[in-house]
């Protein structure tokens, strides 16, 4: 196997731009690698294998021609399922979508297809993004490289096992709960979730709109900060997104936080969270002492209403995003012409949707029902708003919080699965940066038991510059470094 | 064991099925009708907070009306009608109204 497989993007691109290295062997030599490792790990719901190699020898021509190339000059970039790319299938995981292909590109594929980066496929994911596991998939469910027989976290998991598994140099996740940081914890790479408003979903098949933002899951934390500076810009497309001046975030790896302040979030260590993370984690902020930081404790005294609140705004915001798949325009069509408008479309989701897909957008509907809207949705909205109070006071006294991405290692296939609520626990850490929109990345910071611990770094709204800067140091002074058994 | 009282009933979930035009199936009536209780009781934690006086935060960013001028843009180039599962020359088909 040849060995830039294990390296990072920014030494693909630079060996490409020097022309050290050709993009079709190198994209060649990452399908080589797909085929020998996805029948295990199934991180990959469609290959673009022939698209990818005619960009990558379109590129090879104009490195060749000295003509100007993009950022991701070559690299190939894994693609969670639920962002459109015009003329590739897109599925989101689910029967519904399974023959859905996009005439348009989402923004943050434009970008790029600008930048020259080479999409090597749609990744694996919890249908609509409804998930902790990648179990939920409707093509079966996606396997840890680090375990096969673990979970690699989700929703964004075969994005993160792709990384993970040297199928793909960078990947795209979404998180609306935790969906880029969790299976980024679990598979032992860098996940960043962005601010909300900063990244544009124009493009991204909805599921709980005010929660969710697409973002980057990457080797290590340089290529976090490039391939994040490659997304990030105003799109008017998407009224969400915020119009700021377009920033290169590599410019804020920047080993040195001496002087720092901590915030170790108390909730985070709360009830359910294993001792094998905790210890791993308060290892993570020993080292971060060394580096010239202060912490303290803080608690958030709201943060324990957080998973609930999460769940209703969420499921409330599907059943009516998805409200639109009514097999008629798009989509999973039941074959019988016969039945009249009400009922083809009552059995079109019947059988287009998981149960999970299912069970939300029923409570969803019951949570914004009549007589039951002020109990549960409208109650979850103002507590959103003392979540985000409570992160407003933390940050006038810290830098950055900090605290375990997960409460708990990967666990078994099948061992959750049964239980939707045992799998809604696992988001506990995860909802409340999305809940406060603010920016949170996951990075490894240790293994237990031949297993993944991320660690997990929030800052206040738009200062990424921090998350990157705190994650580039710890990560450059204390490398996690552990082998692959599928590597070698 | 005391029953906890059910915050949601079979009926219920068939009539709030049925608005969100899901057809679901006996099995599935059981099987959700568990979970579902299961998970609306752990929601009930919220019902400890008083937010009697706390405005509620839909969104959190603070944009307001975000407008873009009212040009004519070209349209999608493919006839996307195609993309329909089921379709009569340029027209989508459906279903027969009620």
């Amino acid at each position: 196997m040849p060995s830039y497989i294990k390296l990072p993007a920014y030494e693909i691109i630079k060996r490409i731009k020097a022309q050290e290295l050709m993009a079709e062997d190198y994209i060649a030599s990452l399908y080589e690698r797909i085929k020998k490792v996805e029948k295990d790990i199934r991180a990959y719901i469609t290959l673009t294998e022939d698209l990818a190699l005619k960009k990558a020898r379109e590129i090879d021509k104009k490195v060749k021609k000295r003509e100007k190339t993009g950022r991701l000059c070559g690299v190939g970039i894994a693609i969670k399922d639920n962002i459109c790319t015009r003329g590739i299938r897109t599925t989101c995981a689910s029967h519904m979508l399974e023959n859905f292909v996009p005439p348009y590109d989402a923004t943050v594929i434009s970008r790029i297809k600008d930048e020259d980066g080479v999409i090597m496929g749609k990744a694996n994911m919890d249908e609509f993004a409804m998930g902790s596991s990648t179990e939920f998939s409707y093509f079966g469910p996606t396997h840890n490289p680090w375990d096969l027989e673990r979970v690699p976290g989700g929703s964004s998991g075969g994005s993160a096992a792709a990384v993970a598994s040297g199928m793909a140099t960078l990947a795209l996740g979404s998180d609306t709960g935790g969906s880029i940081r969790c299976p980024a914890s679990f598979c032992s790479v860098v996940g960043l979730k962005p601010t909300y408003g900063l990244v544009s979903r124009f493009g991204l098949i909805a599921y709980a709109n005010s929660l969710e933002q697409i973002g980057p899951i990457t080797k290590d934390v340089r290529d976090c900060a490039l391939l994040l500076s490659c997304i990030a810009s105003h799109d008017p497309l998407d009224n969400t997104s915020v119009d700021r001046p377009q920033e290169d975030y590599t410019k804020y790896l920047i080993d040195d936080i001496d002087g720092m302040k901590l915030g170790v979030v108390k909730e985070f260590f709360g009830e359910g969270t294993q001792d094998y993370v905790e210890k791993g984690v308060l290892e993570a902020v020993t080292n971060l002492e060394e580096l010239g930081t202060d912490h303290q404790e803080i608690s958030l005294k709201n943060l324990q209403y957080a998973l609930p609140s999460y769940y209703i705004i969420a499921m409330s915001e599907a059943s009516s995003n998805l409200a639109r798949y009514d097999g008629l325009r798009y989509g999973y069509r039941i074959p019988n012409k016969s039945y009249d408008w009400s009922t083809v479309y009552s059995k079109d989701r019947r059988f287009g949707f998981g149960f999970e897909v299912k069970r939300r957008i029923i409570l969803g509907t019951f949570a914004l029902s009549a007589g039951y809207y002020e109990e549960y949705y409208l109650k979850a909205q103002k507590i959103r708003t003392l979540i985000k109070r409570d992160f407003d006071i933390a940050f006038k006294k810290f830098d950055v919080l900090i605290g375990p991405t997960m409460p708990i290692l990967p666990f078994k296939i099948g061992e959750k699965v049964q239980d939707p609520l045992e799998m809604y626990m696992c988001d506990v850490d995860s909802v409340p940066a999305n809940l406060a929109g603010i920016p949170s990345i996951s990075i490894p910071c240790g293994f237990s038991k031949g297993l993944p611990i991320g660690l997990q770094i929030m800052a206040p709204p738009f200062r990424e510059d921090l998350l990157l800067r705190v994650a580039f140091s710890f990560q450059k002074n204390f490398p996690v470094s552990a082998k692959l058994r599928s590597y070698e | 064991m005391v029953e906890r009282k059910k915050a949601i009933s079979k009926e219920q979930i068939e009539s709030i099925a049925w608005l969100a035009r899901i057809e679901i199936s006996k099995k599935e009536l059981e099987l959700f009708s568990r979970q579902l209780n299961d998970i609306l009781f752990y929601f009930s934690k919220i019902d400890e907070v008083n937010t009697k006086s706390i405005p509620p935060s839909y969104h959190v960013l603070d944009l307001v009306n975000v407008l873009r001028k009212d040009e004519v843009k070209p349209s999608l180039s493919e006839d996307i009608s195609q993309i329909a599962p089921q379709t009569k020359g340029k027209f989508v088909k459906a279903p027969r109204m009620a």
